[in-house]
């Protein structure tokens, strides 16, 4: 998510730093590729040119062009300046204390509405609150169909009503049916609609006032272009919306338009959709987006995800097994099968900082096959030598290998592995979060992170032949030409 | 909001000719009021002035009333109408700066540039023809994909409906086994306009409904199968591979199948659908784009970076959510619409 807009700022950054000394010569040249990269992203043209001028302003002041590293006092501006923007943060359902809490989900076809009424579903059962779902959107054929689907998949109640052509009755019909089955939440699935479509969205504003909901939240999709300024605007002139939530952030979309809807609405986003499945719905954050945006890496984010997927008691266990140094294969494996989930790597990878450019590495067929061998390889192994690798000598290798359905060498080579990291897992654990994020960089500039499959678990290959001088020379030629187009392609 | 713009568009215009107008008229009671040697600096001043404008125009703008010269203000305008369409902000850019190398200096009509970008966006997305390739002989398959929420569906049963009124036989087949309901939302609309539908179990493999609905086309003697497959995001490799095996097995059952594979794009999308342009003609190897939910205020202009990059063609435009809103792409009144 937010790629394009990151890799833009990136290359824009990277043409700043190449400068001696900042003028607003070329300040203005960083900026514009600031603003370029930030269109591609499809934010609105007029959010972006508001936002252009707000750091234009600052960043042309006296502080930045005075400043020891003008670069990063640009990027601590637009960070700041994007944090403003998307923020201030506020991913509270304001569930009332007693009575029935009415959520309202409205949105233009397809981006998403029935599939968060799941989602919403799912965080609410996951606090204990059980919530009726109403369909209301008698409009695409189905879309009733589609609802239940989802409420009998989550154990929750779905309110609908076939014949009735009025979905303002609908809704009536199904908040009295939360009253007597003393649901606490009710949510709306309404109908998608154009926002041009001045019917549908009187039938909406209909809705909101004779059913009165308690939050009326706006599912945008995250692909939306520049034409997001335009429907929010309609939506939130026909609605009083209290919060946004946009889907589809899980692939490649770069998500611009979360800005500019926030831009026209002024309302919080609530929470971004991420996957297909019931519990991708992260509450939202301005830091962590604006980090993202910025490739500064989301730890916040990453160590959520690394919870969720790992539970605590299990965690503290592994934690002081990793301290003292007594960590076995068979811990290794365990941690490798809960990161082995498909896409899982490279969602922990974009969320770690300075680790943007391994994402793509990480997400590849060809990593997770990496993990499934190693999980493989070691399940072939007894369990005396997942406690003592030591003990694994050739003809063990052997049948390891065999069972494993692969090479020796890659055997000797994971078991190499895990003694070096043995060390270094010691002192990740023992230390605080500063030192752990040092060796994390130490650990990435030392090469060992960049091997998919857990680092080099390889056949050796030839060291290659020593080059003469000449050969250097022409090498070197080779690269720096390919860099300066590679620089000339970014600015 | 479309139009909208245009009538502020046109105010701003009205705007700053008002100024010159003012200016003009303040010039003129400055020199009844003053007279002597400071009404002889004014007028010397207003004459250069007035010399400068001349040299500052283009002789073929002399004798035009109105209009305005194509400066950093203009340019900027123009930036935005582009930008605004979707189309990119690398392609907006260059046709600005083309303009402003064409025109600079000159005194023009807004509505004359953008009417010459306008015919040059025609011009580059005029094709032979909209309609369906059709199989020499057989039963033409039609197999569309597109992201989630694209509008898959409805455009297959506007698709149906339409060969449908065409006087052929078709079968559909609910490729979409993932989402909830999608096989029933697919049958509701095969009922509507009566034509037969292949259906498999829910969460059963896509590809096999794909292969018995090409059979079925085959062995029973339908003109047309418009297959259905469910919504993914181009970055998702393995729902990206079960489209290449969906691919595969209906050439299987048919030669030559499919002899369509239509994407789906949602006229308000951005530019992501780049991308999916990209992650999809790949995989399934694309022949066409149906532009969906284009009668919303979203432009689609994303077409135009797609047809230069890929040079798919728009074979059809969603244009509501009746069964006939479905119309074969017209280059001509579509870049019409692009500045409204």
């Amino acid at each position: 998510m937010f790629e394009s807009l990151s890799e833009g700022l990136q290359s824009a950054f990277k043409s700043l730093r190449g400068k001696g000394k900042l003028t607003e010569g070329n300040m203005r040249e960083g900026l514009q590729a600031v603003e370029q990269a930030m269109l591609e992203a499809d934010v609105s043209y007029p959010v972006v040119q508001d936002f252009m001028q707000h750091v234009t302003e600052q960043a042309l002041g006296r502080r930045v062009l005075l400043s020891l590293r003008p670069h990063e006092e640009l990027v601590r501006i637009i960070y700041d300046e994007l944090v403003k923007v998307l923020g201030p943060v506020d991913s509270s359902l304001h569930l009332k204390k007693d009575g029935v809490t009415v959520i309202m989900l409205c949105g233009l076809q397809g981006s998403g509405k029935t599939t968060t009424c799941g989602k919403l579903s799912q965080l609410l059962l996951e606090e204990k609150v059980r919530p009726l779902l109403v369909a209301a959107d008698l409009q695409r054929p189905a879309a009733i169909d589609q609802l239940h689907v989802i409420g009998e998949k989550l154990g929750v109640p779905v309110y609908s009503d076939r014949d009735q052509k009025d979905p303002v009755k609908v809704c009536q019909a199904g908040l009295a049916k939360a009253k007597q089955e003393d649901a606490r939440v009710v949510i709306l699935d309404t109908a998608g609609r154009l926002a041009i479509d001045e019917e549908l969205m009187a039938e909406l504003g209909r809705i909101d006032r004779k059913i009165g909901p308690d939050q009326v939240y706006l599912v945008v999709d995250g692909m939306t272009g520049q034409d997001a300024v335009n429907s929010a605007g309609a939506f939130n002139k026909a609605l009083e919306l209290d919060g946004v939530v946009m889907t589809k952030l899980d692939g490649d979309a770069r998500g611009g338009a979360l800005l500019s809807v926030k831009q026209v609405t002024g309302v919080p986003i609530k929470f971004i959709g991420t996957g297909e499945h019931f519990d991708a719905l992260e509450p939202f954050r301005p830091e962590g987006m604006a980090s993202r945006i910025l490739e500064m890496g989301d730890i916040v984010a990453a160590a959520r995800e690394a919870h969720r997927i790992v539970d605590e008691a299990e965690r503290e266990e592994l934690e002081k097994k990793m301290a003292a140094g007594e960590m076995t294969l068979d811990d290794f494996k365990n941690l490798l099968e809960k990161v082995a989930k498909p896409g899982l790597m490279g969602k922990m990878m974009g969320l770690m900082p300075g680790m943007g450019q391994l994402k793509g590495l990480m997400q590849s067929e060809e990593a997770e096959g990496g993990i499934r061998q190693t999980i493989g390889a070691i399940n072939s192994m007894t369990a005396a030598e997942r406690r003592n690798p030591k003990i694994i000598d050739a003809s063990r290798r052997q049948r390891i290998a065999q069972g494993a359905g692969v090479q020796a060498p890659v055997i000797s080579q994971l078991v190499k592995q895990f003694e070096m990291m043995k060390p270094l897992m010691q002192g990740l654990a023992g230390q605080g979060v500063g030192d752990r994020m040092a060796m994390m960089r130490q650990l990435q500039s030392s090469g060992a992170l960049t091997d998919p499959s857990m680092g080099g678990l390889k056949v050796k290959k030839s060291t290659g032949k020593r080059l003469s001088n000449a050969e250097r020379a022409k090498l070197k030629k080779e690269r720096e030409k390919e860099l300066r187009r590679r620089r000339r392609k970014g600015g | 909001m479309a139009f909208w713009r245009s009538d502020k568009a046109k105010r701003e215009e009205a705007g700053t000719n008002e100024k010159a107008g003012t200016g003009e008229k303040a010039g003129a009671g400055e020199k009844a009021g003053a007279g002597g040697e400071a009404g002889f600096l004014a007028r010397l001043r207003r004459g250069l002035e007035k010399t400068n404008r001349v040299l500052n125009t283009d002789v073929r703008d002399l004798f035009k009333g109105e209009g305005r010269l194509v400066d950093e203000e203009l340019l900027g305008e123009l930036f935005s109408r582009l930008v605004t369409t979707d189309m990119g902000a690398a392609p907006a850019r260059r046709i600005r700066d083309r303009i402003a190398k064409d025109y600079r200096g000159r005194v023009v009509q807004m509505e004359d540039v953008l009417g010459s970008i306008r015919d040059e966006i025609r011009e580059m997305l005029r094709q032979d023809s909209g309609g369906v390739a059709w199989a020499a002989e057989g039963p033409t398959v039609v197999l569309v994909v597109g992201v989630n929420g694209s509008g898959k569906t409805t455009s297959i049963a506007k698709l149906a409906r339409r060969f449908h009124a065409q006087g052929k036989r078709v079968v559909l087949g609910a490729g979409d086994t993932f989402r909830a309901a999608a096989v029933e939302q697919l049958t509701v609309w095969a009922g509507r306009i009566g034509c037969e539908i292949v259906t498999g179990k829910p969460e059963a493999d896509p590809a096999s409904v794909a292969f018995a609905t090409a059979k079925k086309a085959a062995e029973e003697g339908f003109d047309v199968a418009v297959i259905d497959t469910a919504g993914r995001l181009q970055t998702q490799t393995h729902l990206m591979q079960q489209l290449e095996k969906i691919r595969r097995v209906i050439g299987k059952s048919i030669e030559g199948a499919p002899h369509e594979v239509l994407l789906v794009l949602d006229a308000t999308a951005g530019q992501n659908a780049i991308s999916q342009a990209r992650g999809f003609s790949e995989v399934a190897g694309c022949t066409g784009i149906v532009l969906a939910k284009l009668d919303g205020s979203a432009k689609g202009g994303v077409v135009i970076p797609i047809r230069e990059q890929f040079g798919l063609p728009v074979k059809f435009v969603g244009l509501g959510e009746g069964l006939d809103d479905l119309a074969e792409f017209d280059a001509e009144s579509f870049s019409e619409a692009l500045f409204r």
